[in-house]
């Protein structure tokens, strides 16, 4: 309980919220377009783990580029996803596609555990670090801060500067009104999920470069998603990034002052009071 | 307010309980372990169903009564040497009350906000228990063996953990067939349909999630005092719960025989693909691709499908 | 219309009936110059987090089935001669798997002695199953003290119990350099590194030392950052602590990117396993306890001298025909693995038999020596089966001659392959 771990562990949970924030404007997104809350989104998460993993000890390709991969690979499996579990019931209760959902987490989990089995695997990367004093900032992670931002400034010109991106804000406005304009809503919908996967995939091949992993890591990191969502507001990208700094500064900083085994159930609390007082989100609904 | 049609539930309990004294007729323990487990899902599958297949809330994170449960149970007979039925009675109607005490706020959230909250309220206990030192902390609580003397051993002790377990799974049907058959479970079903049939759908949906929690937490107290062991990663198994929920959902949610006929298909399949060594994380892929079949096109489930191709059969399987 | 409903029944039926076909068990009747199988089950972690140390165990316990392949089988006074064969299953490293498959061991597959699986959350749950049907198991690979406190009638441990794998770390450690007054304890929160845990801290308290750190991470963790920089903040002279071999080593690589300077750094399971070389300079001066090195001397002289008999292979022969048959030095998981069914294999020679209450009889009298080290079990209706006479040595990663790191013996002082070092 030291207050001179106050300032690297809040610096560490720093770095590591926007990693967070990545994989939680994915969640978002999807929802935000579609009011489909994704359950598949903890195994897409290990997935993009995998895709640097099996190129990295399979080919020798660097972690970075095997990230461009699994960003890319995100897409694709975005869209596949789509067209198999949720197009079909895009307009059933949002029961319905919380079970389709789901069932494609299980299908990811099941198949990534009987190929990958569920022994720890690590991309072993160094960049060495930089600091003194107190303070040691690994290069991987300041690597993965700024591959995080980068990501969340493509979205944003993705979604604010091209064709693509207006359909994609027109559908989640008014899907029925945009379809009067011409838009193809089935495409911008899939897209949408394609682009919410690959988010979620990119932010998992940085982890990769991070910590060791296994298929079901995923399930961590899903679990961090949902509560930066309902902090940042169910379908508001923005919110999902600054929610995901909230919660990684929460976690470092509540490490000082609270065991760090509780520091799991400070966050399922929060999630639960945030659902129960303001379903909402604390920063406001989608923008 | 029980009308009776066709001598549905007297026929699936005697069916039951055939079935639950096969293993002891022919003396195969290895039988009686698979349909111990077996009816342990029935109970989880038909608890669930109460919430989820009457009223339409889902409640992902149902197995948080299981493990509470368990863990108040295995808490009085360690250190109380409560014998197991007191046990496992003292241990459910707290679990019960803190149904009603999360079910109040909690079911006031529309569906997928619901789901989500029961996630969250399973992980939360999870955690906490894992934190919690009274209950073993993340270590977990063991049964000194002596607990074991008081009925005659441990392997009589198993053998009582089976009858019971078969008594609960038996209660619980018949308490899912009474609740569809009365008022009340009218009444459910009305807030399912979003309709309004003047009565206070709160209340209504509080007591439904109440008398869900029942069940799941004895079932948790007699499986954990079989195990001799309760940790929370165990007790608190999320995929469990959502394995009850496909059950449900595959053999038909809001019928009784659905989750009955869901349970037995599940665990018939698991235990086929358990020692296998190729197909031990199969057991995932294909519950999850039964359970996207049966929500893209099955939306009943195979009970609900029966009735709807059959009408005929409606007035014999409930 | 009823025939529905029976029907529907009629899957569970089939259901509950699959994978229950019942096999003839092997008699326990001997009859002379029969060749008989010893049926014997186990399950591995062959995946999951324990896999590593699993399958050294396992290595362990096929070189031992090999061995006595190759010597004819075990010969019992009557004639009869046991043919020890495997059956065992991938566990996934998780104790609800565990309880399942031992359950299908003794019911299914109708074996004749049990082993235990590897660490002691699962060691635990499974002993739990064999002592409810009365199966005899000898257990490697789980070390808890707890497990062995509860009346067990027929477990038996040939590891070290937990309470001891820090205390001596302790000892060292003062010795090396009796400045050192402020110790971290960051250890993983299951069954075995509590019950290291529970024993170290009280002990080095008794000695002075002052815990400016003492906090549980949950099993599976790989971010240590948290921990780290509360260490960092306490600025300790000495970290111990750790889990099992997949925990360990990242604590290790972090402590080490995170530029830790503590002067003594002592973790569980990990720094004995091979495999700990991986995370390269990291593992220098790293300290771990272990049940068993390829340096440990226990010989026939040895035996000798302690007023006990020898038994099995000798170290060397171990050694040699372990890196034969896997490419692979073996660890003390292996020498643990191999050590469960050498204990078996004289108890049944001693009994000569198979009946379990005879074997039970000829464990609980059992003092002997093996390459392994002392084997004693507890007869104390309380501790019933626990290890009482075998003891650890402690390894350090150092750097030898050549550059290269390696591990070696650095306590006990009689027992030393080197001069333990302060980390730098």
């Amino acid at each position: 309980m030291s207050v001179d771990a106050l300032v690297p562990s809040a610096i560490d949970g720093l770095m590591l919220g926007f990693v967070y924030g990545l994989a939680a404007m994915g969640l978002t997104l999807i929802f935000g377009v579609m009011r489909v809350i994704n359950l598949s989104h903890g195994p897409v998460i290990a997935l993009g783990m995998f895709v640097v993993y099996v190129l990295f000890t399979g080919a020798g390709v660097n972690p970075y580029l095997g990230l461009i991969a699994a960003a890319g690979l995100g897409i694709l499996f975005g869209v596949a996803i789509y067209f198999v579990a949720v197009d079909r019931i895009i307009n059933a209760p949002e029961l319905t596609t919380l079970l389709a959902t789901y069932s494609v987490n299980l299908m990811i989990v099941g198949v990534a555990t009987s190929v990958f089995t569920t022994t720890p695997r690590a991309v072993d990367i160094s960049l060495g670090s930089v600091g003194g004093s107190g303070v040691t900032i690994l290069g991987t992670h300041a690597v993965a801060v700024a591959i995080a931002i980068a990501g969340a400034a493509l979205l944003y010109a993705i979604l604010f500067r091209t064709r693509i991106g207006k359909s994609i804000r027109a559908v989640a406005n008014n899907r029925a009104a945009a379809e009067l304009m011409g838009i193809d809503s089935r495409r911008v919908l899939a897209l949408s999920f394609g682009i919410g996967t690959s988010l979620a995939m990119t932010s998992g091949a940085l982890l990769s470069t991070l910590f060791s992993f296994t298929p079901l890591s995923g399930a961590t990191y899903e679990v961090k998603s949902f509560v930066i969502v309902v902090l940042g507001g169910l379908g508001n990208p923005t919110g999902a990034l600054v929610g995901g700094i909230v919660l990684g500064l929460l976690e470092g900083v509540s490490t000082v002052f609270i065991p760090v085994s509780w520091v799991p159930v400070l966050e399922y609390v929060i999630f639960i009071a945030i659902l129960l007082v303001r379903p909402t989100g604390l920063l406001g609904a989608r923008a | 307010m029980i009308r009776v049609r066709a001598p549905f539930l007297p026929a699936l309990l005697v069916v039951l309980a055939v079935v639950a004294a096969l293993p002891l007729a022919v003396n195969n323990n290895s039988l009686r372990e698979e349909l111990f487990l077996m009816f342990m899902l029935i109970t989880l599958a038909s608890s669930i169903n109460i919430i989820m297949g009457y009223t339409g809330y889902v409640s992902f994170g149902h197995i948080v009564f299981f493990g509470l449960g368990g863990y108040f149970a295995f808490y009085l007979m360690q250190n109380f040497n409560a014998h197991f039925l007191v046990a496992a009675l003292a241990g459910a109607i707290p679990a019960s009350a803190i149904a009603l005490v999360i079910g109040v706020p909690i079911l006031r959230l529309r569906g997928a906000y619901f789901a989500l909250a029961t996630i969250g309220i399973n992980e939360a206990m999870r955690t906490a228990i894992n934190n919690f030192e009274p209950f073993g902390g993340a270590v977990g609580m063991f049964f000194n063996f002596s607990v074991y003397d008081t009925y005659g051993g441990a392997r009589n002790a198993a053998l009582l953990a089976y009858g019971v377990m078969v008594v609960v799974a038996l209660a619980t049907v018949t308490t899912s067939y009474l609740i569809r058959r009365s008022k009340f479970g009218l009444s459910l079903m009305a807030i399912r349909e979003d309709q309004d049939v003047g009565i206070d759908p709160a209340r209504a949906k509080v007591v439904a999630y109440v008398i869900s929690s029942f069940f799941p937490a004895l079932a948790g107290a007699t499986f954990f005092f079989k195990n001799g062991i309760i940790e929370p990663g165990v007790a608190f198994d999320l995929l469990r719960s959502i394995e009850s929920l496909v059950m449900c959902v595959l053999g038909g949610t809001g019928t009784v025989a659905g989750p009955i006929v869901g349970a037995a298909l599940y665990e018939w399949l698991r235990g086929f693909l358990i020692t296998t060594p190729a197909l031990a994380n199969f057991q995932l892929f294909l519950a999850g691709l039964l359970l996207l079949v049966v929500v893209l096109f099955v939306t009943a489930g195979l009970v609900g499908w029966l009735r709807n191709r059959y009408p005929v059969l409606r007035a014999y399987i409930q | 219309m009823r025939g529905i409903t029976v029907a529907l029944a009629l899957v569970g039926l089939l259901a509950a009936a699959c994978g229950g076909t019942t096999t003839p068990g092997a008699g326990t009747s001997g009859q002379a110059t029969v060749k008989k199988d010893l049926i014997i089950g186990f399950t591995a972690s062959q995946t999951g987090a324990q896999n590593v140390a699993s399958n050294k165990q396992t290595e362990g316990i096929k070189l031992w089935v090999d061995d006595v392949t190759k010597a004819g089988g075990i010969k019992l006074k009557d004639g009869t001669i046991l043919m020890p064969q495997i059956k065992s299953y991938d566990d996934q490293s998780a104790t609800d798997r565990v309880q399942a498959l031992y359950t299908k061991l003794i019911n299914d597959d109708k074996v004749d002695f049990l082993l235990s699986p590897y660490s002691s959350g699962l060691v635990k749950a499974a002993a739990v199953v064999s002592e409810q049907n009365g199966k005899v198991m000898i257990t490697a690979g789980g070390a808890d003290d707890a497990t062995m406190e509860q009346g067990f009638r027929n477990i038996y441990q040939v590891y070290t119990p937990a309470s001891k794998y820090l205390t001596g770390a302790i000892d060292l450690m003062l010795k090396l350099d009796p400045t050192i007054k402020k110790v971290a304890i960051v250890n993983e929160k299951d069954s075995f590194s509590t019950s290291v845990v529970a024993a170290a801290k009280p002990y080095a308290e008794s000695k002075g030392l002052q815990v400016v750190v003492n906090q549980g991470y949950d099993t599976g963790t790989v971010d240590f950052g948290p921990f780290i920089n509360q260490i960092s903040a306490a600025a300790p002279d000495a970290i111990i602590g750790g889990g099992h071999l997949p925990d360990g080593t990242t604590l290790a690589k972090q402590l080490y990117e995170k530029k830790v300077s503590a002067r003594f750094v002592a973790l569980l399971v990990a720094p004995p396993e091979p495999t700990f070389a991986d995370i390269g300079d990291a593992a220098q001066f790293i300290v771990g306890p272990s049940q068993w090195e390829t340096q440990t001397k226990y010989s026939a002289e040895a035996a000798k001298t302690a007023g006990v008999p020898f038994y099995g292979p000798t170290g060397a022969d171990f050694t040699t025909a372990y890196k034969a048959k896997f490419s692979a030095p073996p660890s003390y998981h292996s020498a643990g693995g191999y050590a469960a069914g050498l204990t078996l294999q004289k108890a049944l020679e001693d009994a000569g038999s198979t009946d379990p209450e005879k074997v039970k009889t000829a464990l609980d009298k059992d003092d002997f020596m093996t390459f392994y080290g002392r084997i004693k079990f507890s007869t104390d209706p309380k501790t019933h089966g626990k290890q009482i006479a075998h003891e650890m040595v402690y390894v350090q990663w150092l750097k030898g001659s050549d550059g290269k790191l390696a591990t070696q013996i650095v306590w006990p002082a009689e027992a030393k392959s080197a001069d333990p070092q302060l980390r730098k």
